[in-house]
């Protein structure tokens, strides 16, 4: 219905720290309601990426817009960078982490209400965490937590949620339940960008696909942008690609290193 | 019974033992608050470094005649802003940071004394030491106004203190004002320290900081409870810790130190989350 409308806009961004630019001259438009996979090799800029369009990182030249705004932080954006690197021995229950992601919204010195408690309530039943709302979020084990920090980011009702390799590390099930999650998400007509590894899982569930090596190689629906030749180019190696039916299966034509994967 | 009464009541029938023990219980409550942060934050360091700059800043106030708070308050803040951007702005290690500002204003400090006053006043001891039976009703009206200012920032500001300690990343794109978070708390952490080294002395304050603090956690799973009971066990710790000073005539911040870490000494051997305090004491 909505899907054509830009809802992302990036315009000739560069950005990058210090002194060396990440990313040079990107220019796409995300459609509201999109799932997007950012694909690209390591260092290639995925987080650095994410990271812009979170409004953490401001953009060097080019801009940015969301909705029509210049990106910002802002509750409307959740944001979760890659391996979360919160201190685990922190006296922090399930419920607070997520009950933190209402906190923005209620602004400065308001107390969480019974509607908090309702929306806390409901994004832990959605990510399947609820029976465990009073453990310590030390104890529990990495898809769990992967669990809570996504409830954290439901919780703070955004219109965009910017995912930094959510299901690196994470076993197969919660993987799977991740994607089902972002899917539902999307359909609800929130704009998803997620960065990862796992080309066949985009090639299945994504609406769209960013490849992304330092500049984008391509944008757009993964049947047309996944080939072997902007693969290769985006990961400046040797990939050959199977498909069957409607799965795309990516396979390393020739290993330098010879490593068994 | 009748002298055990008497024993807690007798001291409170001078004046300046009233405003000791006031002080000192305050200190501990206050103390113990910002330390929940010092303690989960691994801020002990800064705490320990903004004691001693404070003393430079009181030699300083003494040789120029201004006030001892003010001068112990402007030098305490302003080390811990300058931590704050030694470490953001010049790129060198934290506790590099604080060591090289904490090290070079407090030798600063010695070489004032030494050069400008000739002997140890009352005021310049009791600071180094802790006296609270030293406390003159000014100091206390100073201790008080400050001490209720922390804990009322605290209290307000608790939720995006709390988002901003637990993870600052995703707090700051999610709009929380992290940096302003970030650098009150270094300014909190400053005034309750000068506000604390009456009390307990330059050399303890970061165990007032930290040992009340550190104790609730052995104890409880959860941030509010830790910040509670760390304030209560810190009033508990100075009171009980004011009158072993009283009775035992012996320096009050040793006693009230002392009595704090007995208090962790036992938690941590009855604690029913075994194996929390050695997390606590390896890091992790």
């Amino acid at each position: 219905m909505q899907r054509d409308t830009p809802f992302i806009l990036v315009q000739n961004l560069t950005v990058g720290y210090r002194s060396q630019p990440v990313l040079q001259d990107l220019h796409f438009t995300v459609p509201k309601g999109a799932l997007v996979g950012v694909i690209g090799p390591n260092g290639g800029g995925k987080s650095t990426l994410l990271r812009t369009i979170a409004g953490v990182l401001r953009p060097w030249s080019g801009q940015v817009l969301i909705d029509g705004q210049p990106a910002r932080p802002q509750p409307a954006l959740a944001y979760l960078p890659q391996a979360e690197d919160v201190d685990w021995s922190f006296p922090v229950t399930v419920w607070d982490v997520v009950m933190m992601g209402r906190y923005p919204r209620l602004g400065l010195f308001r107390r969480p209400g019974p509607i908090d408690r309702e929306r806390v309530t409901w994004a832990l039943e959605r990510v399947g965490m609820l029976a465990a709302q009073r453990r310590p979020i030390g104890e529990l084990s990495g898809g769990q937590r992967q669990r809570v920090f996504l409830a954290r980011a439901i919780v703070q009702e955004p219109s965009v949620l910017l995912l930094d390799e959510p299901v690196s590390g994470v076993d197969a099930p919660t993987q799977h339940f991740v994607f089902a999650l972002l899917e539902e998400l999307a359909a609800e007509g929130k704009t998803i960008l997620v960065s990862l590894h796992d080309l066949s899982c985009v090639a299945q569930r994504f609406s769209h696909v960013l490849l992304l090596n330092r500049r984008l190689i391509a944008f757009g629906p993964p049947a047309e942008v996944f080939t072997e030749a902007r693969l290769n180019e985006t990961f400046e190696s040797h990939l050959l690609l199977v498909r069957h039916g409607d799965r795309v299966l990516v396979v390393e034509g020739e290993t330098d290193d010879g490593q068994p994967c | 019974m009748a002298s055990l009464v008497n024993a807690v009541v007798a001291p409170l029938h001078y004046g300046f033992l009233v405003r000791g023990l006031t002080a000192a219980v305050l200190v501990g409550i206050v103390c113990a608050v910002i330390g929940t942060f010092v303690v989960l934050k691994g801020l002990a360091f800064i705490g320990d470094a903004l004691a001693h700059v404070s003393f430079t800043g009181v030699v300083v106030a003494l040789l120029a005649g201004f006030g001892f708070y003010l001068g112990a308050v402007a030098a305490a803040i302003l080390t811990a802003l300058g931590i704050s951007v030694l470490t953001r702005r010049v790129g060198v290690r934290s506790d590099t940071a604080i060591g090289i500002l904490f090290s070079g204003v407090f030798a600063l400090g010695i070489v004032l004394m030494s050069v400008g006053i000739k002997s140890y006043t009352v005021d310049l001891f009791s600071y180094i030491f802790g006296d609270v039976l030293a406390v003159r009703p000014r100091d206390l009206l100073i201790i008080v106004a400050l001490g209720l200012a922390v804990l009322l920032l605290v209290s307000l500001l608790y939720k995006e203190l709390l988002f901003t300690a637990f993870d600052p990343i995703v707090a700051e794109a999610a709009g929380l004002p992290v940096g302003v978070l970030q650098t009150l708390l270094m300014v909190l952490l400053a005034l309750t320290v000068v506000v604390s080294v009456q009390a307990v002395g330059v050399v303890l304050v970061v165990a007032m900081l930290v040992t009340p603090s550190a104790t609730a956690y052995l104890l409880v799973d959860r941030f509010p409870a830790m910040l509670g009971l760390g304030a209560l066990l810190g009033g508990v710790d100075a009171l009980v810790g004011f009158y072993l000073s009283y009775y035992a005539n012996v320096p009050s911040g040793g006693a009230i130190v002392l009595v704090a870490s007995l208090g962790f000494i036992l938690a941590a051997l009855f604690s029913p989350k075994r194996g929390r305090w050695l997390r606590l004491l390896v890091g992790q």
